[in-house]
């Protein structure tokens, strides 16, 4: 059937290996592009109801980062998913990929978040709605690679993990409504809620781009392991003995 | 350029996240790149051992 041509890993490996160099020039230029726009095109103070200094320069990393690790948490859930319905080995192996991916990028937004908090709001960290669902998806991440690798029979490790990815999928909707707070006085949401619309242009189109850049650098890293997954699992197969022997020549 | 290091006197916070950030991106290509070629010379020698002793059970036959 045509839809699976690249669902089995022998034909996914070549295809990755072949996407990966473009998938990293445009990763590469869309997050210099994307740097050079946010701090030097862009104001250096804001005004209005909530004045910000040089510090919320900090927003071209940590809201790019905090968007692809729920992005890629989504990915990995519905990669084991498919997994478990289909019973498709690459899917497993596509959720296992993301899974570090997706870890980085969350301990990068909690951290760019501390960072910005601390001359911000005067502290490093406060057990916010937002900060600790984003805290609680970190662990998941970090959880679903230990189940993984507690398990020595691959096929097993693939089924219980994904059960675990699509169990915390409830931690998306939570950290996404978290700044949900009706009336300020009565709830302290550090995060406020925005619109794209109010933000200053050259800051929204910078942030924008670095997600951007961001999303197309997590297809390097992850195509990039996947590769490595597939060759550590198809090892006793004759194509990976093929391309060895091919490559030792 | 002075001016655009210091951040308005916000470079520690600025620069500690930025830094990091790149840290973390650049040493995960490292460890892919090392753990692609960790792999690749371990299915190397498999394949080295393999064939040899192949090669034995062939000559001990004839």
């Amino acid at each position: 059937m045509k839809l699976f041509r690249f669902s089995s890993p022998a034909t996914f490996y070549p295809l990755a290996g072949k996407l990966i160099p473009s998938f990293a020039v445009v990763a590469t230029a869309t997050i210099l592009v994307g740097l050079y726009w946010g701090f030097f095109e862009t104001p250096d103070k804001l005004g209005g109801t909530n004045p910000q200094k040089e510090y919320y320069r900090i927003i071209f990393i940590h809201v790019p980062a905090a968007w692809m690790s729920m992005w890629i948490y989504l990915v990995l859930a519905a990669y084991s998913a498919i997994g478990l319905v289909f019973n498709t080995r690459l899917s497993f192996m596509l959720a296992n990929a993301a899974a570090p991916t997706g870890a980085i990028f969350t301990f990068l937004a909690l951290w760019t978040g501390a960072f910005w908090g601390r001359p911000s709001w005067g502290t490093w960290w406060d057990w916010d709605p937002r900060l600790t669902s984003e805290l609680i998806l970190f662990f998941l991440y970090i959880g679903y690679i230990a189940l993984h690798s507690a398990i020595d029979d691959p096929r097993r490790a693939d089924k219980a993990s994904a059960l675990l990815a699509i169990v915390g999928l409830v931690m998306l909707p939570v950290i996404f409504w978290s700044i949900n707070c009706p009336d300020p006085n009565q709830c302290a949401a550090l995060h406020q809620r925005s619109s794209m619309s109010q933000m200053e242009p050259n800051i929204l189109w910078s942030m924008l781009i670095m997600t951007f850049g961001l999303w197309m650098y997590s297809f390097v890293a992850i195509f990039m392991r996947l590769r490595s997954i597939i060759l550590d699992r198809e090892a006793d197969t004759t194509w990976v003995k093929e391309l060895i022997a091919q490559e030792k020549r | 350029m002075v001016e655009f290091f210091s951040q308005g006197g916000y470079a520690f916070y600025v620069w500690g996240s930025y830094g990091l950030g790149l840290i973390l991106l650049i040493a995960e290509l490292v460890q892919l790149r090392n753990r692609r070629r960790t792999i690749l010379a371990r299915l190397g020698r498999l394949m080295r051992v393999q064939s040899k002793t192949q090669g034995g059970r062939r000559q001990s036959e004839t």
